[in-house]
């Protein structure tokens, strides 16, 4: 099993999610989370190795990319496809979930409007999130800047299609925990978003939104392409 | 006085008729359309259910030992399926509730085989997997629906597995004696060679995977080990997006209803996930987990008894009628 390098101290288990685990250490010195794909035993191991390298790869591959867009993400200390590995910094601060309902308002569109310059920007790079919700930005503590966190899911897209999934899910997480603020939170996220994909895109992107939330599951229409 | 419902299944190969009598079993009639080659032809389903139709609901009638006056209710199941086979059943059933002015009761075929499902494994709030021809998906109740959390973005497993074994000469008959030819085939292979494992979020694709498998077939690659290889890659993405959606939806039980939940060898990975994850594995016994008229009668008791009918003249089937489009009133009762 891992050890915790460079300081000595063990490694503190965060959150254990369906794919992966996560782990709070030390790497080289610097405070960090380890995410730690785990083989999947009903897998067979050779499949298993594989599907734990790609994603691993590729999600590592899609946090650097978003970085070089100009989106806050965890840099990146180690990546170890082997294994299953990405050693990135621990940001210290709140999940956007467990704050939003007590901020000022004006605070709360501030922090809207910048990450929705944050997934406008992601778009830009041929990114989409895959998981966008309240639960997946840190407001970091220091500077309150937001950072967007856990790309497993995130993958090279530049379909409208996905763009608006992404900017549903989000909606969609404000509607559920955050009912009392979201018309204020969605139209200063739209407006940061705008800022960075231009009229036109804004413009197709909330269009494809209205459209998905009118399928109610929003892949039926998804399948019916596919047929 | 007891509720008595007679249910008619017709939405592929199988015409079945089954009656409940509240929670009891009292008949249970079953013809599976048989295609001597290729796949089901809809037409031909249709027309041989036309046939078999009459008789096999007086034949479940005589079995049950009661007469079509004592029913409180026909239930039929309206979609999703085949048209001109789920045509014939709602033909039948909308007669028989019009000639005996009894109610008619629309049911879900989905929303049965879970119904039936928790009926014979008890249960309660699970999340379910279900398999088959027509179906892959999992879904779980939220707010009074079975939500859908994960599905195929193209065709359905089961499909996936008939098609592959029919192309490369293997089938039909796609199943002997409860085995797939798929996992019959795959039990010789040993390699695993490297084909498309393609998990999407919360969703399965099988097309890229059926593709690259024939191709490599016809490149040459023993038979064995690319059966071997398509098992594993197939069963292996259905156990991860079901691992998935019990985090998700924090359920403690897991429910694997439908035509393909008899494979050992699916069985085997979802024992080893749900034993990890500390929940408890429920899979539907092959007699139940396939079509069958008690799934579509059970159910439209459950209906009936929330004051769920439709006027015969209404009745029409829906090919695509969406497991979470349907409202379960009864849940938990």
């Amino acid at each position: 099993m891992l050890t915790s390098r460079g300081s000595g101290s063990e490694l503190e288990v965060l959150a254990v999610g369906a794919e992966a685990v996560l782990l709070k250490g030390y790497f080289l010195g610097i405070k960090s989370v380890y995410k730690v794909r785990v083989p999947k035993p009903y897998r067979n191991p050779k499949l298993d190795l594989k599907v734990r390298r790609e994603r691993t790869s590729a999600e590592a591959k899609h946090m650097i990319s978003a970085r070089r867009g100009g989106v806050n993400s965890p840099y990146i200390l180690l990546v170890d496809p082997d294994a299953g590995v990405i050693v990135m910094e621990y940001i210290e601060g709140d999940l956007l979930r467990n704050i939003l309902n007590s901020l000022p308002e004006c605070r709360a569109c501030t922090l809207l409007e910048h990450i929705g310059i944050m997934a406008g920007r992601l778009h830009n790079e041929g990114i989409v999130h895959g998981d966008l919700t309240t639960s997946n930005i840190i407001v970091c503590r220091r500077i309150g800047k937001p950072y967007l966190i856990d790309f497993g899911l995130a993958r090279a897209s530049e379909d409208i299609e996905d763009r608006g999934v992404d900017v549903h899910l989000f909606l969609r997480s404000l509607e559920s925990v955050h009912f009392r603020v979201k018309d204020m939170a969605f139209r200063c996220f739209l407006n940061g978003y705008g800022k960075v994909v231009g009229e036109e895109n804004l413009t197709k992107v909330v269009n494809k939104v209205k459209e998905i939330r009118l399928r109610g599951r929003y892949v039926e229409e998804r399948r019916r392409r596919h047929h | 006085m007891k509720t008595i419902v007679l249910g008619v299944e017709s939405t592929a190969h199988t015409f079945g008729v089954g009656i409940v009598k509240e929670r009891e079993i009292i008949a249970d009639t079953r013809y599976r359309y048989e295609p001597e080659k290729g796949g089901i032809h809809p037409r031909e389903a249709a027309l041989y259910f036309m046939n078999i139709g009459p008789s096999a609901i007086s034949e479940a009638l005589r079995s049950a030992g009661i007469s079509a006056r004592d029913l409180t209710g026909v239930a039929v199941a309206l979609g999703p399926g085949l048209g001109p086979c789920l045509r014939v059943g709602a033909t039948h059933a909308r007669a028989m509730a019009a000639y005996l002015n009894k109610p008619l009761i629309p049911v879900n075929h989905a929303v049965a085989h879970i119904e039936v499902g928790k009926l014979v494994t008890n249960v309660k709030d699970p999340l379910i997997v279900y398999l088959s021809g027509g179906n892959t998906l999992i879904a779980a109740f939220n707010e009074g629906r079975y939500r859908v959390f994960g599905e195929t973005l193209d065709i359905a497993l089961g499909n996936f597995m008939d098609t592959f074994v029919r192309e490369i000469g293997l089938a039909p008959p796609y199943v002997v004696n409860g085995v797939h030819q798929l996992d019959r085939c795959a039990e010789k292979g040993k390699e695993l060679i490297d084909l498309p494992y393609v998990v999407k979020g919360q969703d399965v694709s099988f097309s890229g995977l059926l593709t690259a498998a024939l191709r490599a077939v016809r490149r040459g690659v023993p038979i064995e080990n690319v059966c071997y290889s398509v098992r594993e890659i197939a069963y292996s993405a259905i156990v991860e997006v079901s691992e998935r959606a019990l985090v998700h939806t924090d359920k403690k039980e897991v429910l694997v209803v439908g035509g393909v939940a008899a494979s050992k060898y699916l069985k085997e990975k979802f024992e080893i996930m749900s034993s990890s994850r500390g929940v408890e594995l429920a899979i539907v016994p092959p007699k139940y987990a396939v079509d069958n008229g008690v799934m579509i009668a059970w159910t439209g008791l459950l209906a009936f008894k929330s004051g769920i009918t439709i006027e015969p003249e209404r009745a029409y089937v829906r090919q695509r009628w969406r497991l979470d489009d349907v409202d379960i009133p009864w849940f938990g009762q």
